[in-house]
């Protein structure tokens, strides 16, 4: 019984809290979404990524019931987030990207108005998250900073017990504790069996936090999936230092012939040491090669959410003049290369789709 | 060591000697040219505004002093009266019955209030504004002294206000008047610009005291109205009153009168010493920050601000507050007339005419069409408050709250009820005003019920225009501007529109030519209901409208 339970939540989500499909909205001759699919499960925390005017914004107002698209469907919670709005509001909680409070009601007051009108909230939480987030209720919302205005936001949507939160990049313009302390809060969240929609470009925070992300593009999902999932997808760095005896020319060509060998590129040689990059399905076929020139020490950078990112707006950045950086020499996190490789074979098998994750495949991205 | 200074300009020593009064007003010169580009319009037409308004009332000044004898003696009693005193000067002008000093007499004050207005308005934008919002924190960071900025707002007022002086003095002379002399139409113009002075004066000084922008000339502008309202009092009754106010002197130097300077002395002495007021509290704060303490607010809400209609209520508070209060005020001047209206328009053939047409005695209906006054300013609240809707959703604000279990239709509900309700109760405000003063004025009780009664006659017509603003938010929320249309039109076609002979059928397009003009007319009941059934089809059509259309975002 449990057995089986575990195995239909591996193969696919048991309960869908967000579903949509083929979302299409133009403002004019703007196409903001372009045939958007998005899939959250239940009690998962998911990463919306993308840039500005990605279609994020858009997507999660259509969910709101504040925007209506042309085409395409979507299910909040079972119900339709146009239709059903308000019956829906009760049970979700929203904080927008850019935060705008009544110049002369204070912060203390509009977050009870907001949570309020959304069907209560627990006191005693709205004094914690007041103290944590060291927010001062008493002052008039027109002498608030951007970041204040943000905390307003925010803890109106915490104190309350709604069951979905759609946060539209909740934290631009707060500092860097209290993005701890919003991480916090979060993953609290998530012990609470709260499902989380966040829409960042902030990836220390989608790392930390997301269980699976979603990667938005010209209004379209591009890819989707745990973050070991899309990294084996991607190339991995590996810088080797080899054991060269002299600078004998069938060395050379051993290192040369690393060049040739399928999805191997940007290969560098200097002196002893080897740098390129190689696809997550041939990084087993180039180790072994490596091991053979006497391998004496190995550094693999498996690619950041960055580069994951890049590679889909990379011919983006370099129509606006700047290189595309591929997988870079400046990547944080190890891992041995046995767990890469390992990785690496799985991530051979895995089509392009999410939902079917492997153990091998979240253990090689989690460092 | 003085002589070696002057002589080798270039050492270090003249840099330190000049720097204490040379590094303050670093940049003002720039700062100055700066505010002068930037209201390059606004000014021009702040000035060309008052001169034209003070020109065109010259024909007005001219019948006002009429040459025969006879109709002069009625005029200066009309004149005379307290409410007529109130809303003009003191009554020594009519002891030089000429058309000139009557324009003085009419226009000065209002000017004033012109002037000081401007003043205010420039001071607190090169100031207080730029604070605000962060531009002078840029400025700041140039090489601009600490008095820099405050220098260059008042010089940009005082040149505004120069400017004006020198106008006014240039064209009264040549817009025949009689009477208007030279020396006097100089008093004339110096006298604005003084007042004008004392104002951007005041203006330095709130600034200081407060951090925002509308707190600051909200002070400065309640400062001026208190002028205004002392040297009404005094001029009503104990001169001495109008003694303390700034407008009071400038008003006594009776330019086309008199033509005396020694008034626009004191506040000359006004205008340096509030400006020097202004520079040294300006040394005691720090730039963005306020001398008064930032007031401290509710930590929570009350169970009343967290009902959307208790909400509503809060924002729309403020509002409805000022507009109750003016349309008591304003019913209570016209009422205040209602006595006089036989004296005053005995010579005025156009508006015997005009008002004969309504039918009733010449009382009656004289304070209907007040009333039509009373109700277009209501009228314009009820736009504005419907507007609010638009507002609130172009600045990203209800966003938030419709993403909570508020529906659209309860938010719109919510702005509505204080939009309708508040401005029926604001038309009942200037009604009672209307009413109790004209009682009190012509001595007839029954006057107050039937000004009250008119009044509320007029509440489907209200609620109409607000249904309008709806309809247009609901289908064309980026035109919700036409709204204005309704109260203009109104006004014009009812109440200009009379002494124009405009085609009586034109008022068939505007709601409140289908109200029954009480007390000059009689009762109809079949417009009411039809208005009232008109305004609920609007709102139901521009709720559907709002409900079918996406929120507008930022």
């Amino acid at each position: 019984m449990n057995a089986s339970i575990t195995a239909t939540r591996s193969a696919a989500p048991a309960t869908t809290a967000i579903s949509v499909s083929g979302l299409v909205k133009t403002f004019g001759r703007t196409r903001a979404l372009d045939g958007l699919d998005l899939e959250v499960a239940t009690g998962e925390v998911h990463g919306f990524l993308g840039p500005n005017g990605a279609g994020k914004s858009t997507t999660l107002r259509i969910l709101l019931g504040l925007l209506r698209a042309d085409t395409g469907t979507a299910r909040l919670l079972g119900a339709d987030p146009w239709h059903d709005a308000v019956a829906l509001h009760r049970r979700l909680a929203y904080v927008p990207g850019d935060v705008e409070l009544w110049p002369n009601l204070t912060g203390g007051e509009a977050i009870d108005l907001l949570a309020r009108l959304r069907g209560g909230l627990d006191p005693k939480k709205r004094a914690e998250l007041i103290e944590r987030f060291d927010l001062d209720p008493t002052k008039k919302g027109r002498s608030y900073s951007k970041g204040n205005r943000q905390k307003v936001a925010i803890i109106a949507a915490l104190a309350s017990d709604a069951e979905l939160l759609l946060l539209d990049e909740p934290t631009a313009g707060l500092d860097p504790l209290m993005e701890v302390v919003f991480q916090d809060v979060i993953v609290q969240a998530k012990a609470q069996g709260r499902t989380v929609l966040l829409s960042s470009h902030i990836l220390s925070q989608v790392e930390k936090l997301c269980d699976r992300v979603s990667i938005v593009r010209l209004g379209k999902i591009v890819q989707s999936g745990t973050l070991g999932e899309m990294r084996h997808l991607t190339r991995t760095t590996i810088e080797a230092e080899i054991d060269l005896p002299g600078t004998s020319a069938g060395a050379s060509s051993e290192v040369a012939g690393l060049a040739d060998l399928p999805g191997v590129h940007d290969l560098v040689t200097e002196g002893d040491r080897v740098r390129f990059a190689v696809d997550g399905a041939h990084l087993d076929a180039a180790v072994r090669r490596l091991s053979g020139l006497g391998l004496r020490s190995l550094v693999s950078h498996p690619p950041t959410l960055e580069e994951l990112m890049l590679r889909h707006y990379g011919d983006e950045l370099s129509e606006r003049g700047h290189a595309p950086s591929g997988p870079g020499p400046n990547a944080p996190g190890t891992s041995d290369p046995a767990a890469a490789a390992q990785g690496g074979s799985a991530a051979a098998q895995l089509p392009d789709q999410a939902g079917q994750s492997t153990d091998s495949a979240t253990e090689g991205g989690s460092r | 060591m003085s002589t070696v200074t002057d002589a080798t300009p270039r050492t270090g020593a003249v840099h330190q000697e000049s720097r204490p009064a040379g590094t303050a007003l670093a940049g003002t010169g720039t700062l100055f040219l700066f505010a002068l580009r930037r209201d390059r319009v606004r000014l021009p037409v702040w000035v060309l505004a008052v001169v034209f308004l003070t020109l065109s009332t010259v024909q007005k000044a001219t019948d006002m002093a009429p040459d025969d004898p006879d109709k002069a003696a009625d005029m200066v009693k009309t004149l005379s009266g307290p409410a007529m005193l109130a809303m003009t000067g003191p009554e020594h002008y009519l002891s030089h019955f000429t058309p000139a000093s009557m324009l003085s007499l009419l226009m000065l004050g209002y000017g004033a209030i012109l002037a000081g207005l401007m003043s205010v308005l420039t001071v607190v934008r090169h100031t207080r504004a730029d604070e605000e919002s962060n531009i002078a924190e840029l400025v700041r960071s140039g090489v601009v002294g600490r008095h820099a900025t405050l220098t260059a707002a008042l010089a940009t007022a005082a040149t505004a206000n120069v400017v004006l002086g020198l106008l006014l003095a240039g064209t009264l002379p040549a817009a025949g008047l009689d009477g208007a002399t030279a020396g006097g139409a100089v008093l004339y113009g110096a006298a604005l610009t003084v007042i004008g002075l004392v104002l951007a004066g005041v203006a330095a000084v709130t600034v200081q005291l407060s951090a925002h922008t509308r707190a600051a000339s909200g002070l400065a502008l309640s400062v001026l109205g208190a002028a205004y309202a002392l040297r009404a009092a005094g001029d009503v009754g104990t001169e001495a009153v109008s003694w303390l106010s700034p407008i009071g002197w400038i008003q006594r130097a009776y330019p086309f009168a008199d033509n005396r300077w020694w008034p626009l002395l004191p506040a000359l002495a006004l205008a340096v010493g509030t400006a020097a007021a202004g520079y040294v509290l300006s040394t005691r704060r720090d730039v963005g920050a306020g001398l008064l303490p930032p007031r401290q607010g509710s930590p929570g809400a009350s169970a009343a601000l967290s009902h959307p209609l208790g909400f509503a209520v809060r924002l729309h508070r403020g509002l409805f507050v000022g507009f109750g209060a003016a349309l008591l005020l304003l019913g209570a001047m016209y009422g205040s007339l209602l006595g006089d209206v036989d004296d005053m328009l005995k010579d005025l053939d156009d508006i015997r005419e005009a008002l004969a047409e309504t039918g009733g005695s010449l009382v009656e209906s004289f304070a209907s069409m007040v009333m039509l006054v009373v109700v277009v300013v209501a009228s314009l609240f009820v736009v504005m408050a419907a507007l609010r809707l638009r507002s609130e959703e172009t600045a990203g604000r209800v966003e938030s709250l419709l993403a909570t279990g508020l529906s659209r239709s309860r938010w719109v509900g919510s702005h509505l009820v204080a939009a309708l309700v508040g401005g029926t109760l604001v038309l009942l405000l200037g009604a009672l005003g209307l009413g109790l003063a004209g009682a009190a004025s012509t001595g007839d009780g029954s006057l107050a019920t039937q000004l009250v009664g008119g009044g509320l006659a007029y509440a489907p017509a209200l609620w109409v225009t607000g249904g309008f603003a709806v309809l247009l938010f609901g289908w064309a929320p980026r035109a919700t501007a036409f709204a204005w249309a309704v109260p203009v039109y109104g006004f014009v076609v009812g109440y200009l529109g009379k002494l124009l002979d405009l085609p009586a059928w034109l008022n068939n397009f505007s709601p409140f030519g289908h109200v029954p003009q009480l007390p000059a007319e009689e009762m109809r009941w079949t417009p009411m209901v039809l208005l009232t059934l008109v305004a609920a089809a609007l709102v139901a059509a521009g709720l559907a409208g709002f409900r079918a259309r996406d929120l507008e975002t930022k």
